[in-house]
């Protein structure tokens, strides 16, 4: 199972996505550089987070533009698996590979914590494997995701909202579990055909209890069902 | 050489939040007839030559994001 963590330049959670895959689960993780145009030999792509080309412009605008998203659309078309986590989710929005846009929080501050994320779709490989909410770190200061009304009922009745934002006790999402504003406390989205997952919380980032949470992992593995349906 | 004046904004129906802050602020130093305040991104792009089919082009596939923002734009000179 070969994976490719993509770099952009300012590109920051490539490391650890690296690792997550490698170290965490057994995967074969390697860089791919962003002006490269094939992602050949591979069986999956994590668009790391970070802060690409500054972001300028608009979060993820350059980057979902550089050669390598030619191919990684490609990819995504052919039904190949591809997260794109935290600035990854921005540029997969700015790519139109996922639909609506991740705006400044509404309290504009950069915020980083540990948050419960619960499920919400329970068929896609990057959600089944999440039995009971999952605690997962998020640090972005523009994670809002707005799209417009239409967007959200087919994104509902779709069943394309993955993971949702929410209580720590309750597990149920309330607007003060909502760290960013997001409508519909949504953290993370998939296409239509449910191959690509965008979501600001960092996976990653929670590969092993020694950093705190394993529970990255569950969605990571996702990638696994992937291979077998294209084996 | 022409030189186009584009004006990006945050649609209406978005909460611009940054917005909201100086808007605050504004108020907070006595200004308080500010109702509310809307931050946008002025670019300016010189051209040669002038087509301002190219220049909507440009918008649609960069500078501007349709899922949120409008632009709209002058050509000066």
């Amino acid at each position: 199972m070969r994976i490719a963590v993509i770099r952009f330049p300012g590109s920051n959670c490539d490391q650890d996505a690296y690792h997550a895959l490698r170290d965490g689960l057994g995967f074969e993780s390697e860089y791919v550089w962003h002006e490269s145009d094939s992602l050949a030999g591979f069986d999956g792509v994590f668009l790391p987070g970070g802060f690409s080309y500054g972001d300028y412009l608009r979060c993820g605008a350059i980057a979902a533009r550089a050669p390598i998203m030619d191919s990684v659309r490609e990819f995504a078309e052919a039904g190949k698996p591809v997260i794109g986590a935290c600035n990854g989710f921005q540029v997969l929005c700015e790519s139109g590979l996922l639909p609506g846009a991740l705006v400044r929080n509404t309290e504009q501050k950069f915020i980083c914590k540990t948050v419960p994320l619960r499920a919400e779709n329970r068929t896609s490989p990057w959600t089944s494997g999440a039995e009971r909410p999952l605690r997962i770190p998020i640090a972005h200061g523009e994670g809002r995701y707005v799209c417009d009304e239409e967007t959200l009922r087919e994104l509902r009745s779709q069943d394309r909202i993955a993971y949702r934002y929410v209580d720590a006790t309750t597990f149920e999402p309330t607007e003060d579990s909502n760290p960013n504003g997001s409508v519909d406390q949504i953290a993370g989205i998939l296409n239509v055909r449910g191959n690509v997952l965008g979501l600001m919380p960092h996976p990653e980032r929670a590969y092993s209890e020694r950093l705190g949470s394993a529970d990255g992992l569950s969605i990571l593995a996702g990638f696994k069902a992937f291979l077998h349906a294209h084996a | 050489m022409a030189t186009v004046r584009l004006y990006v904004t945050l649609k209406p129906s978005l909460l611009d939040s940054a917005g909201r802050t100086v808007a605050g602020s504004l108020q907070k130093l006595g200004f308080e007839e500010v109702q509310e305040a809307r931050i946008g991104r002025l670019i300016e792009l010189q051209v040669e030559p002038l087509d301002q089919a190219r220049i909507d082009e440009m918008c649609r596939k960069l500078l501007a994001n349709p899922v949120i923002e409008d632009y709209r734009y002058e050509v000066i000179g």
